[in-house]
């Protein structure tokens, strides 16, 4: 590696904190009834729709090497649990992660 | 100072049959093991996970490592990558903000801004007091994060035992509960909207743009449904 790791954690955290802090300080003004406050409110929840989504579709790490197709069954599948059993959230995350892992070793 | 009975009562919130600290958990035990297994020492690992307490932030500073960026590089991609946080606090201490409260609690804890931390405190604010509510975040998100680094640890000590389906079915406990947090929290005609173009823009705009792909989602998205939001309220 051509970057010490000591470095590379330390401009990760500081990259991090960055938009944490900024928030902090850039929310003082704002108001919960706001219309502003609503509109990030949105920018928020979709942010991290389109997070977890990209997560899925163009992975990074080790779900690269989990097939689209077993991705999707696995989406597929956890939400009808999910639905299933009344928005419990338990059963289908432990489901996804027996499924997953079953379906790539066979 | 910090008020005990709300800080624990935060604290506690992770305790719950369907606690989000058991995909948490198990993502962090990911994360500990991909990050032994590129070369990181037990205090590196666990120093990265406490200081950076960002999953997918991680990630990219591990695949950056891996294929020799610099610095720089490290620290744009990361902060694509984690912009995310930025909305998710700006939608978040509003609710917290209260005259009574020291400015460095704020300033504090916004470290423990994070998906998981972030939806217990949008799904519980509304039962705690104004004044008290960043006493229950700072509970909130001392335990989420203690779950974080405790789960780093597990992972890098049992990453020799776990084989490449099961780093992949712990890889995707994350996403999974996410996704279905998200659709559990969509109550509003905003919300659901939000998450629904959220989730479908987030990958048309990785062909644009795999950098911004997450941010352009939530930015046009986000807008969208607040708009349509405000329209069908007047």
């Amino acid at each position: 590696m051509s970057v010490s790791i000591f470095y590379a954690i330390l401009v990760t955290s500081l990259a991090t904190f960055l938009s944490r802090f900024l928030g902090a300080i850039s929310s003082e003004g704002i108001k919960e009834t706001s219309k502003l406050f609503k509109w990030f409110n949105c920018l928020a929840y979709a942010t991290l729709a389109a997070l977890i989504s990209r997560t899925i579709i163009f992975p990074v790490g080790v779900l690269v090497e989990a097939t689209y197709f077993s991705r999707f069954l696995v989406v597929l599948f956890s939400l009808l649990i999910f639905f299933i059993f009344k928005k419990n959230y338990v059963y289908p995350t432990v489901f996804s992660a027996i499924f997953l892992s079953t379906i790539s070793f066979f | 100072m910090i008020n005990k009975k709300f800080f624990f009562k935060g604290f506690k919130s992770i305790l719950t049959y369907d606690s989000p600290a058991i995909a948490l958990g198990c993502c962090f035990i990911a994360i500990g093991a991909l990050l032994k297994n590129l070369g990181f020492n037990f205090q590196e690992t666990v120093f990265s996970t406490m200081l950076t307490y960002a999953l997918p932030g991680s990630l990219v500073m591990a695949e950056s490592l891996l294929i020799g960026a610099s610095l720089l590089n490290i620290f744009l991609a990361v902060w694509f990558v984690n912009a995310r946080l930025y909305p998710m606090a700006v939608s978040l201490f509003p609710l917290m903000m209260h005259k009574n409260q020291p400015k460095w609690k704020y300033y504090f804890s916004c470290h423990f801004i994070a998906v998981s931390a972030w939806l217990i405190m949008k799904s519980n604010y509304e039962k705690i007091e104004k004044e008290h509510r960043i006493d229950f975040w700072i509970g909130i998100g001392s335990a989420t994060w203690s779950v974080a680094v405790l789960g780093t640890i597990c992972g890098f000590y049992f990453s020799e035992y776990l084989n490449k389906e099961m780093m992949m079915g712990l890889a995707v406990v994350n996403p999974i509960y996410f996704l279905c947090m998200m659709v559990g929290a969509s109550k509003t005609l905003e919300i659901t909207l939000s998450v629904l173009l959220g989730l479908s823009l987030g990958p048309i705009f990785y062909f644009l743009s795999p950098e911004w792909s997450v941010l352009l989602g939530g930015l046009v998205g986000g807008s969208v449904a607040y708009m349509i939001g405000e329209l069908n309220v007047s």
